[in-house]
């Protein structure tokens, strides 16, 4: 089809759209906005060192632990569902793998596909009430948030006979081939070369300030690619966005609704327990209190990025910059004057532009008439 | 009739049916949705399947998509007998419908909508990707035969009138080989200009060999594009009438039930 017959036909009622109009129509847009913003903001008010190698190496850590989760997050926010247990399925995932490792002294090749197995199922749970009984998602995980919060200590305490802390995971991983897959940095060697030519920053004795690039900052690129090809260029995400933009035309048009939506659930809760074993074999323990309140810090990650609460609609890539937001505005803060605990108002008033703007948005992208 | 010179109204081809309907029975419990009816439909033809609420053309028409099994009577496709078991089936079968709502999902393009549930795909194995170019060409290329000029095949369905919004839904079915369109009152909630494109689709949609049902309970716009009229009236068929041998007068009688609809019609002065 040539460019002139499609300008032969142009409807004389339609204006010409500029490019301008068409960024704005981008899901991801609020959140690149706000990354820009809050770049600008830390630019003019933090320490420069914020903006070093090593200081954005130092907010990219806590921005990808929690971006992992909120691109779950949004995909399952895209296929119209929420789901608030991934903050406790994240203790709950990493109780497992501390246990299966320390206390039961399984190598990672077991333990790793373990804890995704075990976290798939209890997503997989999560699903299948919430389709079947036709619940609200809310309801349904906010009762795991409960359950598997609650289990994680019980478990814990079976696990350490007494105490609400697992430790030794550390030594018990040490030295596994799969080890460097999900601890520690990666490109430590390539930093090294970089280090001695004297393109990144060194210690005095020549060692690089930052060893090599935290591994979960690795995760979070690559998932956040893999979701965002999945959305936008496969069948699959086709069925993601139909499912949450209506339930009943999409299954009215032969898509596997409730496939999708199951599936989705395991995918969060999958995206839940490596996150677990990221940040237990980091902190060489875990306990009952990991993922405190990450679903809502995930949700609004997601939200940030342009995902709309009644599904349908949303980016992996603008979770992505939601998850940067809240790492630079967590760290930043300590780089500045600002009293730290500014963090949460800040949170909360990002959180209310977002969904104000998203909801401006999606008024224009359906003309809604 | 105006629109008269406006469609083209092929004599009811005499070929045989793609479907037929035999004495299809429905009842809920003790209720008696439909207590025999016969339709068929041919090739080429729009059939308009008319009543007023509660005559039973809902029930009727989810008898023939697979949505509810009948109590007895038999249903004919292509001369072999069928037995629909979901909607899946039917569709497969090449019986598309397409409801008034719950079609299309206003935030997602004109593309995607099109393709739900049946994306093309290039590639292989974990390569395998949607095969965008594609179908966006198909997309701009099947509505502009429908006389819709997309500005953009990202355009998102909710920027598009109801009308479009039902002519993406025929489009779409007619692209994957619809053999039967039924269509559920497709006019009931548009505007003139609208309705007079919806059934300007029908025309086409007619040409291209496909059989149409029409449902409506709308005389005028039956008449419009209607080949064959049968009229539903309290879960039974009052009769099938060709085009020409019955006026949108008879035809309103049939609908009302033999009341005296003419003695109200006078006081509302011909405007029903």
């Amino acid at each position: 089809m040539s460019e002139d017959a499609a300008q032969a036909v142009r409807d004389e009622r339609m204006k010409a759209e500029g490019l301008g109009a068409r960024i704005l129509k981008r899901p991801e847009l609020g959140a690149v906005a706000g990354f820009i913003l809050v770049t600008v903001f830390f630019l003019l008010t933090a320490d420069p060192a914020m903006f070093t190698f090593s200081g954005i190496v130092n907010f990219m850590t806590p921005a990808a632990q929690l971006g992992i989760l909120a691109i779950g997050a949004s995909l399952l926010m895209i296929g119209g569902e929420f789901d608030l247990s991934i903050g406790s399925m994240v203790a709950f995932a990493g109780l497992f793998f501390a246990a299966a490792t320390v206390t039961l002294g399984l190598p990672l090749i077991i333990a790793i596909p373990a804890t995704f197995l075990l976290s798939a199922m209890v997503g997989s749970i999560n699903g299948i009430i919430v389709i079947r009984s036709g619940l609200p998602s809310f309801i349904v995980t906010l009762a795991f948030l409960f359950v598997l919060r609650g289990l994680s200590l019980v478990g814990l305490k079976i696990a350490t006979g007494g105490s609400t802390q697992l430790r030794g995971v550390r030594e018990a991983v040490e030295g596994d081939w799969l080890a460097p897959f999900f601890s520690g940095d990666a490109f430590g060697a390539l930093f090294k070369v970089l280090a001695d030519a004297g393109i990144i920053e060194t210690f005095n004795n020549g060692a690089p300030k930052v060893p090599g690039l935290p591994i979960e900052i690795v995760w979070f690129v690559l998932i956040a690619l893999l979701a965002t090809w999945v959305l936008l260029r496969t069948p699959v995400g086709n069925w993601i966005f139909a499912a949450g933009g209506d339930a009943n035309a999409a299954s009215n048009a032969g898509v596997p609704v409730r496939k999708v939506k199951i599936s989705l659930f395991m995918v969060t809760a999958c995206c839940a327990a490596l996150v677990a074993i990221i940040t237990v074999m980091d902190a060489g323990s875990t306990d009952a209190r990991r993922g405190f309140m990450k679903e809502f810090e995930a949700i609004i990650a997601a939200v940030i990025g342009g995902c709309l609460l009644t599904g349908g609609y949303g980016s992996a890539i603008g979770a992505f910059f939601g998850a940067v937001i809240f790492g630079m505005v967590v760290i930043g803060l300590t780089y500045t004057d600002f009293d730290q605990d500014w963090f949460q108002v800040f949170l909360g008033g990002m959180l209310l532009v977002a969904v104000l703007f998203n909801n401006a948005i999606r008024k224009r992208v359906t003309g809604e008439r | 009739m105006t629109a008269d010179s406006k469609f083209h109204h092929g004599e009811a081809p005499d070929v045989a049916p793609i479907i037929e309907m035999q004495n299809i029975e429905k009842h809920f419990g003790n209720i008696i949705a439909l207590a025999g009816v016969s339709f068929d439909v041919k090739p080429g033809e729009c059939h308009c399947l008319l009543g007023d609420n509660g005559a039973g053309k809902s029930t009727f028409i989810k008898t023939m998509s697979g949505v509810h099994k009948p109590t007895s009577g038999q249903i004919l496709f292509e001369g072999k007998q069928m037995s629909f078991s979901t909607p899946r089936d039917a569709m497969e079968a090449g019986i598309a419908t397409v409801f008034q709502d719950l079609a299309m999902i206003p935030l997602m393009s004109v593309t995607r909508n099109f393709f739900m549930g049946r994306e093309p795909t290039k590639g292989v194995g974990p390569f395998k990707r949607l095969d965008m170019d594609r179908m966006n060409e198909i997309a701009m290329t099947e509505m502009r035969e429908m006389g819709i000029n997309l500005r953009a095949p990202d355009q998102a369905v909710g920027t598009l009138s109801g009308g479009e919004r039902q002519t993406v839904a025929i489009a779409r079915a007619v692209h994957f080989g619809a053999k039967i369109l039924i269509l559920d009152e497709p006019t009931s909630a548009l505007g003139v200009r609208q309705t007079s494109n919806v059934l300007a689709t029908i025309d086409k949609v007619r040409k291209q060999g496909v059989g149409v049902v029409f449902i409506s309970h709308n005389v005028r716009h039956a008449m419009a594009v209607g080949d064959r009229f049968t009229v539903l009236n309290r879960g039974k068929t009052l009769g099938t009438a060709k085009r020409g041998e019955i006026t949108s007068e008879q035809l309103q009688d049939l609908m009302a039930g033999g009341q005296e609809l003419a003695k109200l019609e006078g006081s509302l002065g011909g405007t029903v």
